[in-house]
């Protein structure tokens, strides 16, 4: 298992002052949020607080309205950012996996890693099986996604993403679009990833996955950060109103 | 009297079968058919077409139609992306093209190339000959159509493709070509192949522009024999031919939906 090298000075993710309307409508209202270097952070919140298009904006996939973003130092929200280069450091995976569907496995983990990373087909081979082995399915290499269950979509999902070497991955609801059976294996790749120190912003409704493997957690509702801090504090002990009505429905 | 839905539908089908067979006989004894046989599958005609309508009238057929469908297909692919693209002349520009080559009858288009070019550019010729003329006039024609299909295929593919791609860190334009076009063209095999069947047909339109013998197409062939024996059979032959071709597509299409939705 390859060891992720992490610079520990600079924080891996840094949003300031982060404005986002959709329209009219204001869905962040002055985020500041980071994430160290080889932390485990988790959001978690009612749907439509705005968590998603958090994560989503820390890779530009949304547009921020205003406030600045740096990912390693580097200014995402700069306009002349090299934001090909700098998403191809961040792996993300999405809530309804994404994979393409016209490919094989092999050729969904690596055809990016070909055409943007430059590498060889045979070096991208390699990557690619190694992190076939890594999520367990080293044997589906030559499987196209619709023959595969959901669980194991996402694992290759999560097997693309890491085929890319990122610095730090993203997580969108990785679990929420999976039957309650299959969560576990995805769950458990997760957390096999956040022991070899994977710098990791996750965001979810797996509670359990936040208190046993998150370093830091975020409330939020209504655009804003409610409460934050140590996993288990927060929700063994909410200090908000708020936050403890939302715990109270989901635990 | 009472009857189960089950049996009132059976009555009814049994209904339907009987006026279908009273149809059948009532044409097969009312039609005249020596004269049909004299006229349309006449036996001394016949052999006389032969090999010409193949080696000729269907080659020329056959090479129009695809050299019309694969130019019509890159412009086509060129227009559905301008008209999706974030730049407004290039959206404008291809809205205009798009309606004016669909509202326009393929026929005209043909005129106005054979006859309105030398007018527009004294001295300059659209290389090729009639290959030439058919491949820019019918291609144009077939872009306007294909360009609205493909269009149609690419706003088809899941918003989440293109997300997943550009977060690895493909451009949008690598996103487009290796991810997203790839997966609208699955989708539109059919309608495309509707369109592919129609250029086929609309490339009998060329005899407007008056084809050489070597040129000569399927219609343009059953247009010279007809005078020429003042019977219907060369006509029908064509007939026949056009159907070798459109035939075999629609079973290729089928088989290639069958494979797609395999591997979806």
């Amino acid at each position: 298992m390859s060891e992720i090298t992490v610079d520990k000075n600079v924080p891996a993710i840094d949003v300031q002052e982060l404005h986002k309307y959709f329209g009219e409508n204001q869905v962040l209202k002055g985020i500041d949020f980071h994430v160290d270097a080889g932390q485990v952070v988790c959001v978690i919140g009612p749907s439509g607080s705005g968590k998603s298009t958090l994560l989503r904006c820390v890779n530009r996939l949304e547009e921020p309205t205003s406030g600045k973003i740096f990912v390693e130092g580097v200014e995402v929200t700069d306009p002349d950012v090299n934001l090909d280069q700098l998403r191809s450091r961040i792996g993300m995976v999405f809530q309804q996996f994404n994979l393409f569907p016209h490919l094989t496995v092999m050729d969904n983990l690596t055809i990016a890693q070909t055409k943007v990373k430059k590498r060889s087909k045979s070096e991208a081979v390699e990557v690619a099986r190694k992190n076939l082995e890594r999520v367990g399915l080293g044997d589906r290499e030559g499987a196209y996604p619709a023959h595969l269950s959901g669980g194991q979509q996402q694992r290759i999902a999560i097997a693309r993403a890491l085929s890319m070497t990122p610095d730090l991955m993203l997580f969108d609801e990785p679990t929420s679009a999976l039957d309650p059976e299959l969560v576990g294996d995805v769950l458990d790749v997760m957390k096999d990833l956040a022991s070899e120190g994977m710098t990791m912003m996750v965001v979810t409704h797996e509670m359990g996955f936040a208190r046993e493997v998150g370093d830091n957690l975020v409330f939020m509702d209504g655009g804003v950060i409610v409460e934050e801090g140590d996993p288990t504090e927060v929700l063994g002990n909410p200090q908000h109103e708020r936050t403890q009505g939302f715990l109270s429905k989901v635990l | 009297m009472a009857m189960s839905p089950r049996q009132r539908s059976k009555v009814s089908r049994g209904v339907q079968y009987g006026v279908l067979v009273v149809l059948f006989i009532a044409i097969a004894f009312t039609a005249d058919w020596s004269t049909l046989r004299e006229q349309f599958f006449n036996g001394d005609i016949l052999p006389e077409l032969f090999p010409t309508i193949f080696t000729t009238a269907l080659k020329n057929t056959l090479l129009y139609t695809s050299c019309a469908f694969a130019f019509g297909l890159v412009l086509g692919l060129i227009l559905a992306l301008m008209r999706l693209s974030s730049v407004g002349p290039y959206r404008w520009i291809s809205t205009t093209f798009v309606e004016f080559f669909r509202g326009v009858p393929a026929l005209i288009v043909f005129i106005g190339f054979y006859y309105g070019l030398p007018v527009a550019f004294p001295g300059r010729v659209l290389p090729g000959g009639t290959l030439g003329v058919v491949t820019v006039a019918l291609g144009l024609v077939g872009a306007a159509y294909m360009a609205e299909t493909i269009r149609a295929g690419i706003q088809a593919v899941p918003k989440g493709q293109m997300e997943a791609a550009r977060s690895l860190g493909m451009t949008h334009s690598r996103a487009m070509f290796s991810i997203v076009v790839p997966q609208a063209f699955r989708i539109i095999l059919p309608p495309l192949t509707n369109e592919l069947i129609l250029l086929t047909k609309d490339s009998s339109l060329v005899y407007v522009i008056g084809l050489s013998l070597a040129d000569s197409e399927l219609t343009d062939f059953g247009r010279r024999n007809l005078s020429q024996y003042v019977n219907l059979t060369p006509l029908f032959a064509v007939a026949l031919s056009y159907l070798i071709i459109t035939v075999p597509l629609s079973i290729v299409v089928r088989r290639m939906e069958a494979r797609a939705d395999k591997a979806r």
